[in-house]
């Protein structure tokens, strides 16, 4: 049994312009110790997802319209707020994009650090301590012992990710959600933080849904990929299968336009358009407006849903373009 | 003639450590010499606190220098009066990375980029049809649908911002274009709309440009030669295919190596 499984998630805003269907019927597992990458452009859902499942989307205007999270037996959608605080920064953890909104300015890292174990775990002050210089160092921070009593604003983006990252294992979590954990950074910094998540996640077994817009990150850290596209995904794969025979028109667009990957010279590949509006009902295929291979067949009619093509390759059927 | 020339470039900030103790020496830029071509464009490179962005901001003469110079078209900034030194600035233009940072809330589209006409042509004050215009051309040159020229930046993506902020640029008819990180914060696919769109108005303008990006994949797309800075100096210079193909320094080393590459 998966350690987390999603389905058919609906989380919908209701705002003055309309519904907008942010995430609309997603499914997924996480099974115990693997990364699942979630990847889309801005505002394709991904991090709605995430968000919802630990209930940390403003209500009003957002709303869990339907399906279910199951989590260690229990819905995660359906918990009470005092159950799901056991079981955020617990259970499961987060690390968020930004470490300077995230860590409490005002507060020393120790402070910041002792918190889960003495809320969850009802350890003393002393023995927190400790944890939390050991887990410093375990992360790579020199000189823990004494940086443990300094503030956010004494550390570098780097470092500060650092301390996020210690905060979010600390309590030894199941599973951690990292949202675009090293957008903010340098490529230097990236990859040391990606080394860092990787080795604490095999050190730990811990689960990691990782939301990115970079491919090439996602190929560096995931196992599987759910590649997502105005609120749904369109293909969802081992993360091998994603680089090596993508199937769904999006994701075969997405990857052309990395620039690492174009000659000189010529003008870049960009996916010409706009994501679609989802206030709007959408009919057929989302992309197909956006789509270099979409003929007529593509925006008609219901959605197309997911069918498998491949060992655990799922991919959109869209009925002009995708063969099955 | 190189257009822009830097010669010694240096700045130092002091840093107050304590009460008593002496201040100590930061090197941000130091002993900097680099010959830019007019309608080239330079891919700055390096690890951040290297100090790059100062390096633009002394040129851009937002920063006094501690020591040497900057000469443009064989005249010596610091030369120059500062209302000569206002007159100049309109030749140069800075984009920044944050296009939600940089341009006003409180501004319309028509707004913020008239403002940056008016400096250019004071005269087109008088004719409002002119600069609606100016301001709508500008807007299409950078591939805006100019009905939006009555919108505020929050109605638009961060993508479009940072079109806006390249036409704010332009708006002053620059000749040198200082781009500080201009895709980082943006998706990959808008990445590549906006590299296209600068590589494009580079060649029609002939622009001269310096890129400042720490990430190396994108300049070598975008740049002729490629400088790389490591604590304040240049350590490496060279054809952005060479130092790519074959980076020397092993700061480029380290950088090159750090790009995600995929791997299937």
């Amino acid at each position: 049994m998966p350690l987390l499984e999603v389905r058919n998630l609906k989380t919908y805003f209701h705002t003055r312009e309309g519904v907008v269907r942010a995430v609309d019927g997603v499914s997924f597992d996480v099974e115990k110790g693997e990364t699942v990458g979630i990847v889309g452009e801005s505002g394709s859902g991904k991090s709605v997802t995430c968000y919802s499942l630990l209930q940390l989307i403003p209500r009003p205007p957002g709303r869990i319209e339907g399906g279910q999270a199951m989590f260690d037996g229990k819905n995660l959608l359906k918990l009470s707020e005092e159950e799901m605080r056991k079981i955020r920064g617990h259970k499961i953890g987060m690390i968020f994009q930004d470490p300077m909104t995230s860590l409490n300015p005002y507060m020393k890292i120790s402070s910041q650090l002792i918190e889960p174990l003495q809320l969850h775990k009802g350890m003393g002050k002393t023995e927190a301590l400790e944890r939390a210089v050991a887990e410093l160092d375990a992360v790579g921070i020199p000189d823990a012992k004494s940086r443990i009593d300094s503030y956010p604003h004494e550390f570098s983006g780097g470092m500060r990710q650092r301390v996020m990252i210690a905060m979010a294992m600390i309590s030894r979590p199941e599973i951690i959600i990292a949202d675009e954990p090293t957008t903010a950074l340098d490529v230097t910094i990236q990859k040391q933080v990606l080394d860092l998540i990787k080795t604490r996640q095999e050190d730990l077994g811990t689960a990691v849904i990782f939301i990115t817009h970079d491919l090439a990150v996602v190929s560096e850290v995931c196992d599987r990929v759910n590649v997502m596209y105005a609120g749904r995904f369109v293909e969802c794969a081992p993360v091998e299968a994603i680089f090596t025979e993508p199937r769904h028109p999006y994701t075969q667009a997405l990857q052309k336009s990395i620039p690492a990957l174009q000659e000189k010279g010529e003008d870049l590949y960009t996916i010409p358009g706009l994501p679609p509006d989802l206030t709007k009902p959408i009919g057929g295929c989302a992309f197909a407006p956006r789509c270099e291979f979409a003929v007529e067949n593509c925006a008609h009619g219901w959605q197309p849903k997911l069918v498998e093509t491949g060992p655990n390759h799922w991919v959109q059927h869209c009925r002009g373009c995708v063969t099955v | 003639m190189a257009y822009l020339e830097l010669e010694n470039l240096t700045k130092h900030f002091r840093r107050r450590t304590g009460l008593f103790t002496p201040p100590e020496i930061v090197k941000a830029v130091d002993h900097v010499d680099l010959s830019i071509n007019e309608g080239e464009i330079i891919g700055l490179v390096g690890e951040s606190g290297c100090g790059k962005s100062t390096l633009s901001r002394l040129i851009m003469q937002l920063l006094m220098p501690t020591e040497g110079s900057v000469v443009l078209q064989g005249k010596r900034l610091a030369d120059l009066t500062p209302e000569e030194i206002r007159k100049r600035r309109r030749d140069f233009q800075m984009i920044f990375q944050d296009p939600y940072a940089s341009l006003n809330p409180r501004m319309t589209i028509f707004s913020t980029i008239a403002e940056a006409v008016l400096t250019r042509h004071p005269d087109l004050g008088k004719d409002w049809d002119k600069l609606t215009a100016q301001v709508s051309l500008l807007m299409e040159q950078v591939g805006l649908d100019s009905r939006y020229i009555r919108k505020y930046p929050h109605e638009f993506s961060g993508g479009q911002r940072q079109r806006i902020a390249i036409a704010r640029a332009l708006a002053t008819e620059p000749k040198l274009i200082i781009a500080d990180e201009p895709v980082s914060a943006l998706d990959v696919s808008i990445q590549s709309q906006i590299l296209n769109l600068l590589r494009h108005l580079q060649r029609d303008l002939n622009l001269t440009m310096i890129f400042i990006t720490h990430d190396l994949s994108v300049v070598r797309y975008i740049a002729d030669r490629i400088a790389v800075m490591e604590k304040g100096k240049i350590v490496e210079l060279g054809e952005s295919e060479s130092v790519f193909k074959n980076p020397q320094s092993p700061c480029a080393q380290v950088l090159l190596n750090a790009i995600p590459k995929i791997q299937f």
